[in-house]
């Protein structure tokens, strides 16, 4: 018995076009976004997908630019697996898991070019912002990577520059200008699970605990794929993947909808 | 100088004072301080006459002797298995324990009785000083648990899904034709067709979340009938 019995009960529920929670195959959960809960960030978001919560925060400092881009601002996404969200992740050092979540967060927003880099130069070679954005689980009940990617480019769409001190070379974080940070798209995530052949979007932690495999896709507003990846052992054929990016975009365009909203 | 500081059904926090003089009786999450009463958890505070009692909103299971819990395998000994009952001490099954039946070790091995993943209806036969558990299934109805769910409540909201003298958990197998066992570890067993599994445990779900408020079982017996 154990986790094969449960894992038999759910695909026999997903061939009949169900879930244990009673939502269709490709109906995400009810989402909840909270726009700058957070007063000392320079942008920030809570995001709910059912009991599933995410905090993000947007923090900017100045830097050196890198020197093959160097009138370009940078980002750095970071996340924190704390045993406050779920038992099972461990303090210590960064967990592969939430190395996956900070790296598949960065790609969908750094290869969409959401972020308008170039405006983020202060003076070439020199001075550049540095966008960061940290992601921190409250709670997991599955689906942390919609989530966090949801409350990344909330807080980025909400997040105002911080005013700087050119004489003095520091950033005063107490002060935000009324200038915000400068965005062109927005790349919003699905996560799709794969069960005895059965594909369903948002899976539960219950459902994140049978499943084979899993599917990232993050999609922009003109139907363009920013980033994928695919998880857990489990593999997707070809027809389900271009079957997916449809659904993906489609989702998208639900979740795109929520963030115009707030 | 005698006195209660609360009422009937008042919500209390750890620590707050329920009552002073020796004429009052502390039950249930209530404990006594020189002359006075104080609760030891968050809670319903419940004053019957002279006993004041406090039940818990919230909490892990604590263990106690003779409960009913339902467990995980999580090791195999040389004379046992060790169980996660969710609560805060390990739970031991000794082999002697597992089965009326001798056990002969040269010719069956451990985990064809349990493995590891296995989960097993037990009762809680002794708790030691160092809060070991020890568990028995000797006898029926505790066994493994083959086929079916696990799903997870919190301990306190369990005598509201059993119901009075069990009439809410009768409802439940009667208009789903599942099996379903309750620990009062919070781990519930659902057994039956796979649609109903899910109905039932989405309907726990519910009564979990809303035990505390009026006309729940109507509610519950609209949403067995294939109400939303």
């Amino acid at each position: 018995m154990g986790i094969d019995s449960i894992k038999s009960y759910m695909s026999e529920l997903l061939k009949k076009g169900q879930r244990e929670d009673g939502r269709k195959i490709f109906d995400y959960r009810k989402i909840e976004v909270e726009v700058n809960p957070l007063a000392r960030a320079c942008g920030s978001a809570r995001v709910r997908i059912g009991e599933t919560e995410v905090l993000v925060g947007v923090k900017m400092d100045v830097t050196k630019p890198y020197p093959d881009s160097p009138d370009d601002g940078t980002l750095m996404v970071n996340a924190e697996l704390i045993p406050l969200a779920n038992p099972d992740f461990e303090p210590g050092p960064p967990s592969p898991q939430s190395v996956e979540l900070a790296r598949v967060v960065d790609r969908g927003i750094r290869e969409s070019g959401a972020i308008d880099t170039a405006k983020l130069c202060i003076t070439p070679k020199e001075k550049v912002w540095t966008v960061f954005i940290d992601i921190y689980p409250m709670n997991d009940d599955g689906n942390l990577l919609d989530a966090a990617a949801l409350g990344a480019i909330v807080a980025l769409k909400h997040a105002y520059i911080p005013k700087y001190d050119e004489k003095e070379e520091k950033v005063l974080y107490k002060e935000l200008t009324k200038e915000k940070l400068p965005l062109t798209c927005l790349p919003v995530m699905t996560t799709f699970g794969k069960l005895d052949g059965n594909v369903f979007l948002d899976a539960s932690r219950r459902e994140e605990k049978s499943y084979d495999g899993r599917l990232s896709i993050a999609t922009l507003e003109n139907g363009a794929i920013s980033a994928m990846q695919k998880g857990e052992a489990g593999t997707f054929t070809e027809k389900e993947v271009f079957e997916l990016l449809g659904t993906a975009i489609e989702k998208g365009k639900e979740l795109r909808g929520l963030i115009k909203k707030v | 100088m005698e006195k209660v500081f609360v009422n009937d059904k008042d919500i209390v926090i750890p620590g707050e004072p329920l009552a002073e003089g020796f004429d009052f009786l502390p039950a249930g999450k209530a404990f006594r301080e020189d002359e006075k009463i104080f609760a030891s958890t968050i809670g319903l505070v419940y004053v019957k006459g002279r006993v004041i009692k406090v039940i818990p909103l919230a909490g892990k299971y604590m263990p106690k002797r003779g409960d009913i819990v339902i467990g995980k395998v999580t090791n195999i000994g040389h004379s046992g298995w060790t169980l996660d009952i969710d609560c805060p001490y390990l739970a031991d099954l000794n082999i002697g324990e597992a089965s009326s039946e001798y056990i002969d070790l040269r010719k069956a091995s451990m985990n064809q009785f349990f493995d590891i993943g296995d989960y097993a209806l037990t009762e809680v036969t002794a708790i030691s000083e160092g809060m070991f558990v020890k568990l028995t299934a000797k006898y029926r109805p505790y066994r493994r648990l083959v086929g079916g769910t696990i799903i997870k409540v919190s301990p306190t909201k369990i005598p509201r899904i059993i119901g009075k003298a069990g009439s809410m958990i009768k409802m439940l197998k009667d208009h789903s034709n599942c099996d379903i066992t309750v620990g009062q570890n919070g781990l519930i067993w659902i057994k039956g067709d796979a649609e109903k599994q899910a109905l039932v445990s989405r309907i726990i779900k519910v009564i979990e979340k809303e035990s505390h408020l009026p006309g729940l079982t109507d509610k519950i017996k609209h949403m067995l009938e294939g109400g939303k």
